[in-house]
Protein backbone atom coordinates (compact mmCIF):
# COMPACT_ATOMS: atom_id res chain seq x y z
CA UNK A 1 0.00 0.00 0.00
CA UNK A 2 1.54 3.30 -1.06
CA UNK A 3 -0.88 5.56 0.83
CA UNK A 4 0.20 5.84 4.51
CA UNK A 5 -2.24 4.65 7.14
CA UNK A 6 -4.15 7.06 9.36
CA UNK A 7 -4.38 4.70 12.32
CA UNK A 8 -2.39 1.52 12.91
CA UNK A 9 -2.47 -0.94 15.76
CA UNK A 10 -0.09 -3.85 16.25
CA UNK A 11 -0.33 -6.73 18.72
CA UNK A 12 -2.99 -5.21 20.99
CA UNK A 13 -3.63 -7.46 23.97
CA UNK A 14 -5.71 -6.85 27.04
CA UNK A 15 -7.01 -9.15 29.75
CA UNK A 16 -9.70 -8.41 32.30
CA UNK A 17 -8.61 -10.84 34.99
CA UNK A 18 -8.84 -14.28 33.42
CA UNK A 19 -10.90 -13.04 30.45
CA UNK A 20 -8.93 -12.29 27.27
CA UNK A 21 -10.66 -9.15 25.92
CA UNK A 22 -8.14 -8.60 23.11
CA UNK A 23 -5.65 -11.14 21.76
CA UNK A 24 -2.87 -9.66 19.62
CA UNK A 25 -5.12 -7.54 17.42
CA UNK A 26 -3.72 -5.72 14.37
CA UNK A 27 -5.75 -2.93 12.77
CA UNK A 28 -5.01 -0.58 9.88
CA UNK A 29 -7.18 2.33 8.82
CA UNK A 30 -6.54 4.49 5.79
CA UNK A 31 -7.71 8.09 5.36
CA UNK A 32 -11.34 8.46 4.30
CA UNK A 33 -12.33 4.82 4.76
CA UNK A 34 -14.78 3.25 7.14
CA UNK A 35 -13.83 0.08 8.96
CA UNK A 36 -16.55 -1.95 10.64
CA UNK A 37 -15.78 -4.13 13.63
CA UNK A 38 -18.46 -6.79 13.94
CA UNK A 39 -19.00 -9.65 16.33
CA UNK A 40 -21.40 -10.81 18.96
CA UNK A 41 -21.81 -9.13 22.29
CA UNK A 42 -18.80 -9.68 24.55
CA UNK A 43 -16.42 -10.32 21.66
CA UNK A 44 -14.28 -7.29 22.54
CA UNK A 45 -15.56 -4.79 19.94
CA UNK A 46 -16.12 -1.89 22.32
CA UNK A 47 -12.93 -2.69 24.24
CA UNK A 48 -11.02 -2.50 20.96
CA UNK A 49 -12.64 0.87 20.21
CA UNK A 50 -11.67 2.20 23.64
CA UNK A 51 -8.09 1.00 23.21
CA UNK A 52 -7.80 2.46 19.70
CA UNK A 53 -9.09 5.82 20.91
CA UNK A 54 -6.66 5.92 23.83
CA UNK A 55 -9.33 5.67 26.53
CA UNK A 56 -8.15 2.25 27.75
CA UNK A 57 -4.50 1.26 27.99
CA UNK A 58 -3.66 -2.17 26.51
CA UNK A 59 -1.47 -4.68 28.37
CA UNK A 60 0.62 -5.08 25.25
CA UNK A 61 0.89 -3.61 21.77
CA UNK A 62 0.67 -0.06 20.46
CA UNK A 63 -1.58 2.27 18.48
CA UNK A 64 -0.16 4.92 16.13
CA UNK A 65 -2.04 7.86 14.70
CA UNK A 66 -0.85 10.09 11.86
CA UNK A 67 -1.55 13.72 12.73
CA UNK A 68 -2.50 16.41 10.17
CA UNK A 69 1.18 17.32 9.76
CA UNK A 70 2.10 13.75 8.77
CA UNK A 71 3.87 12.78 12.01
CA UNK A 72 3.03 9.48 13.66
CA UNK A 73 2.02 9.65 17.33
CA UNK A 74 1.89 6.66 19.63
CA UNK A 75 -1.55 7.20 21.13
CA UNK A 76 -0.90 5.65 24.54
CA UNK A 77 2.40 7.47 24.95
CA UNK A 78 0.84 10.90 24.34
CA UNK A 79 0.63 13.29 27.29
CA UNK A 80 -2.92 13.69 28.66
CA UNK A 81 -3.40 17.30 27.40
CA UNK A 82 -2.40 16.32 23.84
CA UNK A 83 -4.72 13.30 23.84
CA UNK A 84 -7.57 15.46 25.16
CA UNK A 85 -6.96 18.06 22.46
CA UNK A 86 -6.97 15.28 19.87
CA UNK A 87 -10.31 14.02 21.17
CA UNK A 88 -11.73 17.53 21.03
CA UNK A 89 -10.60 18.45 17.54
CA UNK A 90 -9.13 15.89 15.17
CA UNK A 91 -11.12 12.96 16.55
CA UNK A 92 -14.75 12.38 17.33
CA UNK A 93 -16.54 9.77 19.42
CA UNK A 94 -20.17 8.86 18.78
CA UNK A 95 -21.68 6.83 21.61
CA UNK A 96 -24.60 4.47 21.41
CA UNK A 97 -26.35 6.55 24.06
CA UNK A 98 -26.26 10.21 22.95
CA UNK A 99 -26.88 11.31 26.55
CA UNK A 100 -23.34 10.23 27.38
CA UNK A 101 -21.97 12.83 25.03
CA UNK A 102 -24.54 15.62 25.09
CA UNK A 103 -25.10 18.15 27.86
CA UNK A 104 -28.79 17.78 28.60
CA UNK A 105 -29.02 21.15 30.41
CA UNK A 106 -27.50 23.09 27.51
CA UNK A 107 -29.37 24.07 24.34
CA UNK A 108 -28.77 22.29 21.02
CA UNK A 109 -26.75 25.27 19.78
CA UNK A 110 -24.56 25.26 22.89
CA UNK A 111 -24.00 21.53 22.52
CA UNK A 112 -22.83 21.91 18.93
CA UNK A 113 -20.73 24.96 19.79
CA UNK A 114 -18.90 23.45 22.77
CA UNK A 115 -16.11 21.83 20.75
CA UNK A 116 -15.62 25.06 18.80
CA UNK A 117 -15.38 27.07 22.02
CA UNK A 118 -13.02 24.51 23.56
CA UNK A 119 -10.86 24.95 20.46
CA UNK A 120 -10.79 28.71 21.08
CA UNK A 121 -13.71 30.12 19.03
CA UNK A 122 -14.70 33.43 20.68
CA UNK A 123 -17.16 34.96 18.22
CA UNK A 124 -20.77 34.35 19.24
CA UNK A 125 -22.21 35.08 15.79
CA UNK A 126 -19.82 32.67 14.08
CA UNK A 127 -20.46 29.90 16.61
CA UNK A 128 -24.20 30.32 16.16
CA UNK A 129 -23.92 30.31 12.38
CA UNK A 130 -21.86 27.10 12.57
CA UNK A 131 -24.42 25.53 14.90
CA UNK A 132 -27.23 26.41 12.49
CA UNK A 133 -25.25 25.02 9.58
CA UNK A 134 -24.67 21.71 11.36
CA UNK A 135 -28.25 21.49 12.52
CA UNK A 136 -29.24 21.68 8.85
CA UNK A 137 -26.61 19.06 7.94
CA UNK A 138 -28.20 16.56 10.31
CA UNK A 139 -31.72 17.50 9.17
CA UNK A 140 -32.96 19.17 12.36
CA UNK A 141 -35.15 22.27 11.96
CA UNK A 142 -33.37 25.58 12.53
CA UNK A 143 -36.01 26.69 15.06
CA UNK A 144 -34.87 23.93 17.44
CA UNK A 145 -31.49 25.69 17.89
CA UNK A 146 -32.28 27.03 21.37
CA UNK A 147 -34.26 23.99 22.56
CA UNK A 148 -32.93 21.62 25.20
CA UNK A 149 -31.95 18.10 24.12
CA UNK A 150 -34.49 16.65 26.54
CA UNK A 151 -37.25 17.84 24.21
CA UNK A 152 -35.68 15.85 21.32
CA UNK A 153 -36.65 12.35 20.19
CA UNK A 154 -34.13 9.48 20.30
CA UNK A 155 -33.27 9.77 16.61
CA UNK A 156 -32.86 13.55 16.85
CA UNK A 157 -30.59 13.17 19.90
CA UNK A 158 -28.36 10.82 17.92
CA UNK A 159 -28.28 13.27 15.00
CA UNK A 160 -27.49 16.11 17.40
CA UNK A 161 -24.62 14.08 18.80
CA UNK A 162 -23.28 13.60 15.29
CA UNK A 163 -23.54 17.34 14.58
CA UNK A 164 -21.73 18.10 17.86
CA UNK A 165 -18.97 15.64 16.94
CA UNK A 166 -18.46 16.69 13.31
CA UNK A 167 -18.47 20.46 13.91
CA UNK A 168 -14.68 20.61 14.27
CA UNK A 169 -14.22 18.62 11.03
CA UNK A 170 -12.53 15.61 12.63
CA UNK A 171 -10.42 13.35 10.41
CA UNK A 172 -11.27 10.23 12.40
CA UNK A 173 -14.51 9.31 14.14
CA UNK A 174 -15.08 6.36 16.45
CA UNK A 175 -18.66 5.11 16.46
CA UNK A 176 -19.99 2.68 19.03
CA UNK A 177 -23.28 1.18 17.79
CA UNK A 178 -24.58 4.55 16.55
CA UNK A 179 -27.89 3.02 15.45
CA UNK A 180 -28.46 0.83 18.49
CA UNK A 181 -31.70 1.35 20.37
CA UNK A 182 -33.46 3.14 17.51
CA UNK A 183 -36.45 1.82 15.58
CA UNK A 184 -35.94 0.57 12.03
CA UNK A 185 -37.14 3.59 10.05
CA UNK A 186 -35.15 6.01 12.21
CA UNK A 187 -32.14 3.70 11.84
CA UNK A 188 -32.43 3.78 8.05
CA UNK A 189 -32.54 7.58 8.00
CA UNK A 190 -29.58 7.84 10.36
CA UNK A 191 -27.51 5.35 8.35
CA UNK A 192 -28.25 7.30 5.19
CA UNK A 193 -27.18 10.50 6.95
CA UNK A 194 -23.94 9.01 8.30
CA UNK A 195 -23.06 7.57 4.90
CA UNK A 196 -23.68 10.89 3.12
CA UNK A 197 -21.78 13.00 5.67
CA UNK A 198 -18.81 10.66 5.92
CA UNK A 199 -18.50 10.46 2.14
CA UNK A 200 -18.89 14.21 1.63
CA UNK A 201 -16.42 15.20 4.35
CA UNK A 202 -13.93 12.40 3.63
CA UNK A 203 -13.92 11.27 7.26
CA UNK A 204 -12.29 8.03 8.29
CA UNK A 205 -14.29 6.04 10.81
CA UNK A 206 -14.09 2.96 12.99
CA UNK A 207 -17.61 1.62 13.42
CA UNK A 208 -18.50 -0.94 16.04
CA UNK A 209 -21.72 -2.81 15.35
CA UNK A 210 -23.33 -6.17 15.87
CA UNK A 211 -25.53 -5.57 12.84
CA UNK A 212 -24.09 -7.09 9.65
CA UNK A 213 -26.50 -5.04 7.53
CA UNK A 214 -25.18 -1.77 8.99
CA UNK A 215 -21.61 -2.87 8.28
CA UNK A 216 -22.47 -3.84 4.68
CA UNK A 217 -24.17 -0.50 4.06
CA UNK A 218 -21.52 1.81 5.55
CA UNK A 219 -18.13 0.15 5.64
CA UNK A 220 -15.57 -0.52 2.94
CA UNK A 221 -13.65 -2.95 5.10
CA UNK A 222 -14.66 -5.21 7.93
CA UNK A 223 -12.99 -6.99 10.84
CA UNK A 224 -14.82 -9.91 12.45
CA UNK A 225 -14.11 -10.49 16.15
CA UNK A 226 -14.69 -13.52 18.33
CA UNK A 227 -13.56 -13.74 21.96
CA UNK A 228 -11.02 -10.93 21.55
CA UNK A 229 -9.49 -12.32 18.34
CA UNK A 230 -9.89 -10.77 14.88
CA UNK A 231 -10.78 -13.99 13.03
CA UNK A 232 -11.27 -12.52 9.58
CA UNK A 233 -10.64 -9.18 7.91
CA UNK A 234 -10.98 -7.83 4.39
CA UNK A 235 -13.26 -5.91 2.03
CA UNK A 236 -16.81 -5.90 3.36
CA UNK A 237 -18.45 -7.46 0.31
CA UNK A 238 -15.73 -10.06 -0.01
CA UNK A 239 -15.93 -11.15 3.61
CA UNK A 240 -19.72 -11.16 3.79
CA UNK A 241 -20.31 -12.82 0.40
CA UNK A 242 -17.57 -15.42 0.78
CA UNK A 243 -16.87 -15.92 4.47
CA UNK A 244 -13.83 -18.15 5.14
CA UNK A 245 -13.82 -18.52 8.92
CA UNK A 246 -16.49 -20.75 10.46
CA UNK A 247 -17.54 -18.00 12.88
CA UNK A 248 -18.02 -15.49 10.05
CA UNK A 249 -20.02 -18.10 8.17
CA UNK A 250 -22.20 -18.53 11.24
CA UNK A 251 -22.67 -14.75 11.61
CA UNK A 252 -23.61 -14.26 7.95
CA UNK A 253 -25.97 -17.23 7.88
CA UNK A 254 -27.71 -16.05 11.05
CA UNK A 255 -28.94 -12.85 9.32
CA UNK A 256 -32.61 -13.13 8.49
CA UNK A 257 -33.39 -13.01 4.80
CA UNK A 258 -36.72 -11.68 3.65
CA UNK B 1 -6.19 40.10 74.71
CA UNK B 2 -5.39 37.80 77.61
CA UNK B 3 -5.57 34.07 76.94
CA UNK B 4 -5.45 34.42 73.18
CA UNK B 5 -2.53 34.41 70.77
CA UNK B 6 -2.02 37.55 68.64
CA UNK B 7 -4.85 37.71 66.06
CA UNK B 8 -6.66 34.69 67.55
CA UNK B 9 -5.00 31.89 65.49
CA UNK B 10 -1.98 30.02 66.91
CA UNK B 11 1.38 30.50 65.20
CA UNK B 12 1.50 27.01 63.63
CA UNK B 13 -1.85 27.57 61.92
CA UNK B 14 -0.72 30.96 60.67
CA UNK B 15 2.44 29.39 59.24
CA UNK B 16 0.35 26.76 57.47
CA UNK B 17 -1.90 29.45 55.96
CA UNK B 18 1.10 31.60 54.96
CA UNK B 19 2.62 28.61 53.15
CA UNK B 20 -0.64 28.22 51.22
CA UNK B 21 -0.64 31.97 50.50
CA UNK B 22 2.92 31.87 49.15
CA UNK B 23 2.00 29.01 46.84
CA UNK B 24 -1.16 30.84 45.76
CA UNK B 25 0.81 33.99 44.91
CA UNK B 26 3.31 31.91 42.95
CA UNK B 27 0.51 30.40 40.79
CA UNK B 28 -1.91 33.29 40.18
CA UNK B 29 -5.55 32.17 40.20
CA UNK B 30 -4.80 28.56 41.21
CA UNK B 31 -6.81 27.21 44.15
CA UNK B 32 -4.53 25.95 46.92
CA UNK B 33 -6.05 23.66 49.57
CA UNK B 34 -5.43 24.58 53.21
CA UNK B 35 -6.44 23.25 56.61
CA UNK B 36 -9.28 25.63 57.34
CA UNK B 37 -9.94 26.07 61.08
CA UNK B 38 -13.13 26.45 63.03
CA UNK B 39 -13.58 30.17 63.67
CA UNK B 40 -15.87 31.92 66.18
CA UNK B 41 -18.36 32.85 63.45
CA UNK B 42 -20.51 30.74 61.12
CA UNK B 43 -19.51 29.54 57.67
CA UNK B 44 -20.64 32.04 55.09
CA UNK B 45 -19.78 35.00 57.32
CA UNK B 46 -16.19 35.22 56.19
CA UNK B 47 -14.33 32.37 57.91
CA UNK B 48 -11.92 32.12 54.95
CA UNK B 49 -11.19 35.84 54.79
CA UNK B 50 -10.78 36.14 58.56
CA UNK B 51 -8.18 33.32 58.63
CA UNK B 52 -6.18 34.92 55.81
CA UNK B 53 -6.36 38.32 57.55
CA UNK B 54 -5.30 36.77 60.88
CA UNK B 55 -2.20 35.20 59.33
CA UNK B 56 -0.98 38.32 57.49
CA UNK B 57 -1.76 40.87 60.21
CA UNK B 58 1.13 42.50 62.08
CA UNK B 59 0.98 44.84 65.11
CA UNK B 60 1.59 47.93 62.92
CA UNK B 61 -1.17 47.17 60.41
CA UNK B 62 -4.28 49.29 60.02
CA UNK B 63 -7.36 47.21 59.24
CA UNK B 64 -10.47 48.14 57.30
CA UNK B 65 -13.38 45.70 56.89
CA UNK B 66 -16.17 46.22 54.39
CA UNK B 67 -19.35 44.29 53.77
CA UNK B 68 -21.20 45.03 50.49
CA UNK B 69 -19.18 48.25 50.33
CA UNK B 70 -20.31 49.45 53.77
CA UNK B 71 -18.14 49.85 56.89
CA UNK B 72 -21.10 49.95 59.27
CA UNK B 73 -22.97 46.67 58.66
CA UNK B 74 -22.98 43.79 61.16
CA UNK B 75 -20.39 41.68 59.42
CA UNK B 76 -17.95 44.55 58.93
CA UNK B 77 -18.35 45.89 62.47
CA UNK B 78 -18.00 42.44 64.06
CA UNK B 79 -14.87 41.41 62.18
CA UNK B 80 -13.25 44.82 62.71
CA UNK B 81 -13.93 44.61 66.45
CA UNK B 82 -12.76 40.98 66.52
CA UNK B 83 -9.29 41.98 65.32
CA UNK B 84 -9.20 45.14 67.40
CA UNK B 85 -9.68 42.92 70.48
CA UNK B 86 -7.60 39.84 69.56
CA UNK B 87 -4.71 41.64 67.83
CA UNK B 88 -4.98 45.15 69.18
CA UNK B 89 -4.42 46.58 65.70
CA UNK B 90 -5.62 50.01 64.66
CA UNK B 91 -8.79 50.02 62.55
CA UNK B 92 -10.13 52.55 60.12
CA UNK B 93 -12.98 53.09 57.70
CA UNK B 94 -10.84 55.15 55.30
CA UNK B 95 -9.57 53.14 52.35
CA UNK B 96 -6.46 55.27 51.91
CA UNK B 97 -5.36 54.79 55.56
CA UNK B 98 -5.72 51.01 55.66
CA UNK B 99 -2.86 48.57 55.05
CA UNK B 100 -5.08 45.48 55.09
CA UNK B 101 -8.65 45.55 53.76
CA UNK B 102 -10.91 42.55 54.29
CA UNK B 103 -13.91 42.68 51.99
CA UNK B 104 -17.13 40.92 51.23
CA UNK B 105 -18.72 41.52 47.80
CA UNK B 106 -16.99 44.81 46.85
CA UNK B 107 -13.69 46.43 45.88
CA UNK B 108 -13.34 50.01 47.21
CA UNK B 109 -13.79 52.81 44.67
CA UNK B 110 -10.54 54.49 45.75
CA UNK B 111 -7.70 52.82 43.76
CA UNK B 112 -5.52 50.63 46.00
CA UNK B 113 -1.76 51.07 46.35
CA UNK B 114 1.24 48.74 46.31
CA UNK B 115 1.56 48.88 50.11
CA UNK B 116 -1.99 47.60 50.64
CA UNK B 117 -3.41 44.07 50.69
CA UNK B 118 -7.05 43.25 49.96
CA UNK B 119 -8.52 40.03 51.38
CA UNK B 120 -11.72 38.66 49.81
CA UNK B 121 -14.23 36.43 51.56
CA UNK B 122 -15.14 33.64 49.13
CA UNK B 123 -18.19 31.37 49.49
CA UNK B 124 -17.49 29.20 46.42
CA UNK B 125 -13.96 29.20 44.95
CA UNK B 126 -14.73 26.89 42.01
CA UNK B 127 -15.97 28.92 39.01
CA UNK B 128 -17.09 25.75 37.19
CA UNK B 129 -19.09 24.23 40.03
CA UNK B 130 -22.55 24.86 38.61
CA UNK B 131 -21.48 23.53 35.22
CA UNK B 132 -19.50 20.44 36.17
CA UNK B 133 -20.56 18.60 39.33
CA UNK B 134 -17.40 16.48 39.66
CA UNK B 135 -14.47 18.10 41.48
CA UNK B 136 -12.11 15.52 39.99
CA UNK B 137 -13.21 16.68 36.56
CA UNK B 138 -12.99 20.43 37.34
CA UNK B 139 -9.46 19.93 38.68
CA UNK B 140 -8.56 18.15 35.45
CA UNK B 141 -10.09 21.01 33.46
CA UNK B 142 -7.99 23.53 35.41
CA UNK B 143 -4.87 21.41 34.93
CA UNK B 144 -5.41 21.27 31.16
CA UNK B 145 -6.72 24.88 30.90
CA UNK B 146 -9.79 23.37 29.25
CA UNK B 147 -12.33 26.16 29.76
CA UNK B 148 -14.68 25.71 26.77
CA UNK B 149 -17.46 24.82 29.19
CA UNK B 150 -17.43 28.30 30.79
CA UNK B 151 -17.94 29.81 27.36
CA UNK B 152 -20.83 27.41 26.77
CA UNK B 153 -22.46 29.01 29.81
CA UNK B 154 -21.88 32.50 28.35
CA UNK B 155 -23.22 31.29 24.97
CA UNK B 156 -26.37 29.99 26.67
CA UNK B 157 -26.85 33.37 28.39
CA UNK B 158 -26.72 35.26 25.11
CA UNK B 159 -28.95 32.73 23.32
CA UNK B 160 -31.50 32.97 26.14
CA UNK B 161 -31.32 36.61 27.29
CA UNK B 162 -29.64 38.41 24.40
CA UNK B 163 -26.68 39.30 26.60
CA UNK B 164 -24.40 37.81 29.24
CA UNK B 165 -26.62 37.93 32.31
CA UNK B 166 -24.01 37.29 35.01
CA UNK B 167 -24.08 40.40 37.20
CA UNK B 168 -21.82 39.22 40.04
CA UNK B 169 -19.13 36.57 40.52
CA UNK B 170 -18.29 37.11 36.85
CA UNK B 171 -15.61 34.56 35.82
CA UNK B 172 -12.13 35.87 35.01
CA UNK B 173 -8.99 34.44 33.45
CA UNK B 174 -5.93 35.28 35.55
CA UNK B 175 -2.58 35.85 33.89
CA UNK B 176 -3.91 34.17 30.74
CA UNK B 177 -3.96 30.78 32.47
CA UNK B 178 -6.33 30.01 35.36
CA UNK B 179 -10.08 30.49 35.33
CA UNK B 180 -11.00 32.10 38.65
CA UNK B 181 -14.06 33.12 40.60
CA UNK B 182 -13.58 36.76 41.72
CA UNK B 183 -15.90 36.03 44.71
CA UNK B 184 -19.39 37.58 44.53
CA UNK B 185 -18.23 41.11 43.70
CA UNK B 186 -20.38 42.88 41.09
CA UNK B 187 -19.15 42.57 37.49
CA UNK B 188 -18.74 46.35 37.78
CA UNK B 189 -15.68 45.74 40.00
CA UNK B 190 -13.99 43.21 37.68
CA UNK B 191 -11.97 45.81 35.72
CA UNK B 192 -10.46 47.02 39.03
CA UNK B 193 -8.78 43.62 39.49
CA UNK B 194 -6.87 43.93 36.25
CA UNK B 195 -3.36 45.22 36.90
CA UNK B 196 -4.23 46.22 40.49
CA UNK B 197 -1.28 47.62 42.45
CA UNK B 198 -2.30 45.86 45.67
CA UNK B 199 -1.89 42.16 46.44
CA UNK B 200 -5.25 40.36 46.26
CA UNK B 201 -5.82 37.32 48.51
CA UNK B 202 -8.91 35.08 48.49
CA UNK B 203 -9.97 32.80 51.34
CA UNK B 204 -12.77 30.23 51.23
CA UNK B 205 -13.19 28.78 54.74
CA UNK B 206 -15.85 26.15 54.22
CA UNK B 207 -14.37 25.00 50.90
CA UNK B 208 -10.84 25.12 52.37
CA UNK B 209 -9.23 26.90 49.43
CA UNK B 210 -6.90 29.90 49.14
CA UNK B 211 -6.00 31.70 45.93
CA UNK B 212 -4.34 34.97 45.03
CA UNK B 213 -3.59 37.56 42.38
CA UNK B 214 -0.13 39.19 42.71
CA UNK B 215 0.13 42.94 42.05
CA UNK B 216 0.13 44.12 38.42
CA UNK B 217 -1.31 40.85 37.07
CA UNK B 218 -3.55 40.67 34.03
CA UNK B 219 -7.14 39.73 34.94
CA UNK B 220 -9.49 39.38 31.98
CA UNK B 221 -13.26 38.94 32.23
CA UNK B 222 -14.44 36.21 29.84
CA UNK B 223 -16.52 37.36 26.88
CA UNK B 224 -17.11 36.95 23.15
CA UNK B 225 -15.54 39.14 20.45
CA UNK B 226 -18.97 40.32 19.34
CA UNK B 227 -20.43 40.44 22.88
CA UNK B 228 -17.69 42.19 24.89
CA UNK B 229 -17.71 42.35 28.68
CA UNK B 230 -19.76 45.23 30.07
CA UNK B 231 -19.54 46.61 33.60
CA UNK B 232 -23.19 46.85 34.62
CA UNK B 233 -24.33 49.64 36.95
CA UNK B 234 -27.65 51.15 37.98
CA UNK B 235 -28.83 54.02 35.74
CA UNK B 236 -28.38 57.26 37.66
CA UNK B 237 -26.13 59.14 40.05
CA UNK B 238 -25.63 58.77 43.78
CA UNK B 239 -28.44 60.66 45.54
CA UNK B 240 -26.14 61.76 48.39
CA UNK B 241 -22.85 62.69 46.73
CA UNK B 242 -23.84 62.86 43.06
CA UNK B 243 -21.16 60.40 41.93
CA UNK B 244 -21.77 58.97 38.47
CA UNK B 245 -18.83 56.57 38.36
CA UNK B 246 -19.29 54.55 41.55
CA UNK B 247 -21.30 51.36 42.09
CA UNK B 248 -24.82 52.20 43.26
CA UNK B 249 -27.19 50.46 45.66
CA UNK B 250 -30.93 50.93 45.22
CA UNK B 251 -32.69 51.92 48.44
CA UNK B 252 -36.49 51.84 48.73
CA UNK B 253 -37.47 54.99 50.65
CA UNK B 254 -41.24 54.66 51.12
CA UNK B 255 -44.19 52.44 50.20
CA UNK B 256 -45.25 54.64 47.27
CA UNK B 257 -42.52 53.53 44.86
CA UNK B 258 -39.98 56.07 46.07
CA UNK B 259 -36.40 54.94 45.58
CA UNK B 260 -32.94 56.30 45.87
CA UNK B 261 -29.60 55.28 44.39
CA UNK B 262 -26.65 55.68 46.74
CA UNK B 263 -22.96 54.74 46.59
CA UNK B 264 -22.43 51.20 47.84
CA UNK B 265 -18.96 52.27 49.06
CA UNK B 266 -19.91 54.32 52.17
CA UNK B 267 -16.37 55.62 52.73
CA UNK B 268 -16.14 56.87 49.13
CA UNK B 269 -19.51 58.61 49.46
CA UNK B 270 -18.66 60.23 52.79
CA UNK B 271 -15.33 61.53 51.48
CA UNK B 272 -17.00 63.03 48.42
CA UNK B 273 -19.63 64.74 50.56
CA UNK B 274 -16.92 66.06 52.89
CA UNK B 275 -15.22 67.51 49.80
CA UNK B 276 -18.41 69.39 48.94
CA UNK B 277 -20.05 67.14 46.34
CA UNK B 278 -23.82 67.08 46.79
CA UNK B 279 -26.32 64.80 45.02
CA UNK B 280 -29.99 65.49 44.22
CA UNK B 281 -31.30 64.08 47.53
CA UNK B 282 -28.55 65.70 49.58
CA UNK B 283 -29.42 69.10 48.12
CA UNK B 284 -33.08 68.71 49.05
CA UNK B 285 -32.10 67.84 52.61
CA UNK B 286 -29.98 70.97 52.78
CA UNK B 287 -32.80 73.19 51.52
CA UNK B 288 -35.28 71.73 53.96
Amino acid sequence: MTVPTLLSARGLSLRFGSIPALVSVDIDLWPGEMLAIVGESGSGKTTLLNVLSGLTKPDDGAVWYRGPNGHMHEVHAMPAPALRTLHRSDWGFVHQDPRRNLRMTVSAGGNIGERLMAAGARHYGDIRAQALHWLAQVEIDADRLDDFPRTFSGGMLQRLQIARTLVTHPRLVFMDEPTGGLDVSVQARLLDLIRTLVARLGIAAVLVTHDIAVARLLAQRIAVMQRGVVVETGLTDQVLDDPQHPYTQLLVSSVLHT
Amino acid sequence: MKGYNFAYLDEQTKRMIRRALLKAVAIPGHQVPFGSREMPLPYGWGTGGIQVTASILGPDDVLKVIDQGADDTTNAVSIRRFFARTAGVATTTHTAEATVIQTRHRIPETPLREDQIIVYQVPQPEPLFRLEPSRVETRRMHALADYGLMHVKLYEDIARHGQISISYDYPVLVNGRYLMSPSPIPAFDNPKMDGMAALQLFGAGREKRIYAIPPWTQVRSLDFDDHPFRAINAPGNCGLCGASDSYLDEVVTDDKGGRLFVCSDTDHCAERRAAGHIGAEGLRDAVE
